[in-house]
């Protein structure tokens, strides 16, 4: 689905926990999350925590899309 | 005991007639063999024999589809043959796919058994490699010398009726078609052995070849995030609570697309999962750790970001063929380019 969207020209960030299935499928903006049940959350986390956590994996994918990539490429948390 | 009678079909341009300003000719059959088909005959070494060959131009064939393939399909009859053979086809599209075309009509009209052969590239053996054995050729007719042969060797098999080997044994492009047998070793000792030669380097075969995925070029950066339309495409099957389209859990069939026109935060009481492969406890007391429309949200009223798309977009990634994601997506892709979406945040469990 990532590349049939980017096809068209629309730049796609993939969140994704398992990233070498990403890279093999062929994304090109790829933002690791946490796990696979919640790829954007920790239910070990009080609420407030985790939405932070939520909004830093979002902000890091924002900030993924704004930056120009000729190949795949991985931008890590922190 | 007689010869098996075969009818061979094959293009304006192996019949010598002509290349591409002859394309459009249409369907005509002579007695006999012509062009490739002498090889072909050889290649049968006296069990079977072309009795007859179809010529068809290449354009008129595609552009004229259900009357060529319904002329096609009455000179073969006229010949009443044991099997049809088309091609080499090779690289060539449109012939490609006229060979695979005309030869699984045949197959189900007719019930005779059918075998072309072509480039693993060209079109028509993505088209019909389910459907029919397609003998691989290199890309060029430089290959004829060696594709002949092989498509001889197949064809006559089918023709008697004996067992068919892996596509790698007997040479045809692999059709999905799994089937059980026994080994002498178990899965755990062909595993490791595959492991050592790998770390060997040594040569192995995989038992569970991956599909092939090509890549596209990456979209262009957003220049003004605060001006961007960000949507929200999920494999992690969130789903309004109820699965109100009856998304499947796993090798998912469709797509859902849903408003969140005013939806600020995902909870247990309105969405849930339909995903099957992983653990939806988590997902289903919050869908926000799958899908982060709260965290959007509170970006959009700051005016970090222009807008969340008004849909979401999502399915079950887990069985689901890369076929059907692809076309999904090729879809939904076209509504997302229509309302301008900037940019597509895609999340996978």
């Amino acid at each position: 689905m990532v590349k049939a969207i980017e096809a068209t020209g629309i730049p796609v960030v993939h969140i994704c926990t398992v990233v070498p299935i990403s890279l093999t499928v062929g994304a090109n903006r790829i933002v690791p999350a946490i796990a696979i049940p919640y790829p954007l959350g920790n239910p070990a986390l009080k609420e407030d925590e985790e939405k932070r956590l939520r909004r830093s994996i979002v902000e890091k994918a924002l900030e993924a899309l704004q930056t120009e990539v000729t190949e795949q490429t991985v931008f890590d948390r922190k | 005991m007689s010869k098996f009678k075969v009818v061979h079909y094959i293009n304006q341009f192996f019949a010598g007639i002509g290349g591409e300003e002859k394309a459009d000719i249409r369907p005509e059959l002579r007695d006999g063999v012509v062009g490739p088909g002498m090889a072909l005959n050889a290649a049968f070494a006296g069990e079977a024999e072309v009795v007859a060959t179809i010529i068809c131009g290449d354009s008129y064939f595609n552009e004229n589809l259900e009357e060529a393939k319904a002329e096609i399909l009455e000179m073969i009859k006229k010949h009443n043959p044991d099997m049809f053979v088309a091609g080499p086809a090779f690289n060539a599209g449109r012939y490609g796919t006229a060979c695979g075309t005309i030869c699984k009509i045949v197959q189900e009209t007719l019930n005779i058994p059918v075998l072309t052969a072509m480039y693993i590239e060209n079109p028509g053996a993505d088209m019909y490699k389910k459907d029919l054995y397609i003998v691989e050729t290199a890309n060029s007719a430089a290959d004829m010398r060696k594709a002949v042969p092989a498509m001889g060797k197949m064809a006559l098999k089918l023709l008697k009726n004996e067992a068919i080997g892996t596509p790698a044994e007997d040479g045809y492009i692999e059709r999905g078609i799994r089937r059980n047998l026994f080994v002498d070793k178990i899965g755990a000792e062909r595993a490791v052995e595959m492991m050592v030669a790998k770390l060997s380097g040594n040569a192995f075969v995989t038992e569970y070849p991956m599909p092939v995925f090509d890549n596209v070029v990456p979209g262009k950066a957003i220049k003004d995030l605060s001006k961007a339309k960000i949507a929200l495409v999920t494999s992690g099957g969130v789903v309004p609570k109820g699965n109100p389209d009856r998304i499947e859990a796993s090798s998912a069939s469709k797509y859902g697309r849903y408003d969140i026109t005013g939806v600020a935060d995902l909870t247990a009481a309105t969405y849930e999962t339909a995903h099957g492969g992983y653990d939806p406890t988590y997902c289903n007391n919050d869908s926000d750790r799958v899908l982060p429309v709260d965290v959007l949200r509170d970006m959009e009223k700051e005016g970090k970001i222009g807008e969340l798309y008004k849909y979401f977009y999502t399915t079950t990634g887990n069985g689901t063929s890369v076929k059907n994601s692809k076309q999904f997506a090729d879809t939904f892709a076209q509504e997302l380019v229509a309302d301008k979406v900037d940019a597509v945040i895609l999340t996978s469990t």
